[in-house]
C-alpha cells in the first residue's frame, strides 16, 4: 500500500536504505541506524509521506545475527492512510554498543516505548530525556527480553521504598508528567503546541 | 471440646448464663465477621466478582464486607499474580493490618506463581507473608473459593495457624468425595433444579 514511500526513501536517501520488502500489503525499510533520526523526521514532515502517528516501537533479537538486535517503528499515517515500518540493525554478539538516536523529539509517544525496548532489551537511545526502566526495578540484573536471559531466572526480591527513597520527582508519580502518560487528558487544547 | 453441651430453652421473664472458653467465644465472633482487603491484580478477580455476586454470594459467610485501607481489615485476598515489584507494596499493606490477621491466597498465581516461571512473578505469596489458606485453580472455580472461605473459618475458630490448601471435593483416583459444601445440583429427570442433595 506505500511501496510509494519506501520508492521515495530510497530516492532521497539512496544508500541509507539498506534492504526494503513489501509482504502482505506490509511495507518495511531496513536503515542505516547513522540516518535514524533524519529518516523518521523526514517520514513525518515529508507532504507525501505524512507520518503523523508512531504507532509502535519495540526491538527483536536475533541472538545468531551480527548486528545481534533490530529496533523497529510502525509508523501510521493519519491524513494518507497509510502504514510503514522501519527498522535498524544494532549491537554486537554480546549484546553491547546496542545505541541508536531517540526519536522522542519527533513523536512524543517514542519516550515510554523506548524506555520499555531499553528495559527489556538493554538497547540505549542516545539523548532520551528520561532513560530509566519502566517495567522492571533498577535493581533489576539483565534485560530479560534477550534470548539469552534465562528463562526461569527470578532475581533477589526489593525492599519497599518511598517515592523519596526511590529519588522520584512528582512528575514520575503517577499520574505523571505533562508528557508523559495520558498527556491528552491534562492538555490545554486551546494552546497550538504539546 | 468434648466438654457435655446442655441447652434450656428459657421463658422472657426468665434469666439464664452459659460457659464457654474466651477463646472460643472470639474464635466464634471472628469468624463470620471478616473485614476483607481484596489485592486483586490479575484474571482470579473476575472469578472474584462472580464470587461477590448473587449467583455465588459470599456475603452468606458473614465475609463480603470489604474495606478498602488495610487498617480495616483483617482478612487480606490475594487474588491474582504478583510481580516481583509488586512484592513490597504487598508485605506493606499485610503489615499495616489489624492483628489478628489472617490471608487467602486466590488461585494458583498467588499460591505458586502457577504457570509464570519467570523473571518477573513471585513463585507464590508465601516467599512474602504467611499464607493461612491456598485455593489452587486457574482460576479456581467459586465453590472451591467457598469451601476455601468456610476452611478459613474453621480455622479461625480453632485457633489454627498451619496453612492449609483446599483439595477437590472429589478425587477421581481414590473415587473419594469429601461433602464439605454441596452447592445446588442440575437435575436430569426434568423437576426443578435446587435445594441440596
Ligand atoms: S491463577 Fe490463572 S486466572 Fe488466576 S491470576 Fe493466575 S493466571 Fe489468572
Amino acid at each position: 500500500m506505500s511501496s510509494a514511500v519506501l520508492k521515495r526513501l530510497q530516492e532521497v536517501f539512496g544508500a541509507a536504505i539498506v534492504e526494503t520488502h513489501s509482504q502482505w500489503g506490509d511495507d518495511t525499510a531496513v536503515v542505516e541506524t547513522a540516518r535514524w533520526l533524519p529518516i523518521a523526521t523526514f517520514l513525518r514532515d515529508d507532504a507525501a509521506c505524512a507520518f503523523e502517528m508512531l504507532s509502535d516501537l519495540t526491538a527483536v533479537d536475533y541472538p545468531d545475527r551480527e548486528p545481534r538486535f533490530e529496533v523497529v517503528i510502525h509508523l501510521l499515517s493519519l491524513s494518507k492512510g497509510h502504514r510503514i515500518r522501519i527498522k535498524t540493525r544494532v549491537g554486537d554478539a554480546e549484546g553491547d554498543g546496542a545505541i541508536v538516536d531517540t526519536l522522542c523529539g519527533v513523536w512524543l509517544a517514542a519516550n515510554w516505548a523506548e524506555r520499555e525496548a531499553f528495559d527489556m532489551f538493554g538497547i540505549n537511545f542516545r539523548a532520551h530525556p528520561d532513560l530509566r526502566r519502566i517495567l522492571m526495578y533498577p535493581e533489576f540484573v539483565g534485560f530479560p527480553l534477550r534470548k539469552d536471559y534465562p528463562a526461569d531466572r527470578a532475581q533477589p526480591l526489593v525492599p519497599y521504598r518511598t517515592a523519596e527513597e526511590a529519588g522520584l520527582t512528582i512528575d514520575k508519580v503517577a499520574p505523571f508528567g505533562p508528557l508523559e502518560g495520558m498527556s491528552f487528558a491534562r492538555n490545554d487544547w486551546t494552546k497550538p503546541e504539546l | 471440646m468434648n466438654a457435655p453441651v446442655k441447652s434450656v430453652t428459657l421463658d422472657g421473664n426468665q434469666t439464664g448464663f452459659a460457659t464457654t472458653r474466651l477463646e472460643a467465644v472470639l474464635g466464634w465472633a471472628r469468624k463470620y465477621s471478616l473485614f476483607k482487603y481484596p489485592f486483586v491484580t490479575a484474571c482470579c478477580g473476575m472469578e472474584f466478582m462472580s464470587l461477590a455476586s448473587p449467583r455465588f454470594d459470599h456475603s452468606r459467610f458473614g465475609a463480603e464486607a470489604p474495606r478498602f485501607s488495610p487498617r480495616q481489615s483483617d482478612l487480606l485476598w490475594v487474588i491474582g499474580t504478583i510481580s516481583q515489584r509488586q512484592a513490597p507494596v504487598l508485605k506493606r499493606i499485610y503489615e499495616q493490618m489489624m492483628e489478628p490477621k489472617w490471608v487467602l491466597g486466590f488461585g494458583t498465581c498467588a499460591s505458586s506463581g502457577g504457570f509464570y516461571d519467570n523473571y518477573t512473578t513471585v513463585p507464590g505469596i508465601d516467599k512474602i507473608i504467611p499464607c493461612d489458606v491456598y485455593i489452587p485453580g486457574c482460576p479456581p472455580r467459586p465453590e472451591a473459593v467457598l469451601d476455601g472461605l468456610m476452611l478459613l473459618q474453621d480455622k479461625i475458630a480453632r485457633g489454627d495457624r498451619t496453612p492449609a490448601i483446599v483439595k477437590p471435593r472429589f478425587d477421581p483416583v481414590q473415587g473419594y468425595q469429601s461433602d464439605l459444601v454441596q452447592l445446588r445440583t442440575r437435575r436430569t429427570d426434568g423437576s426443578p433444579e435446587g435445594g441440596a442433595k
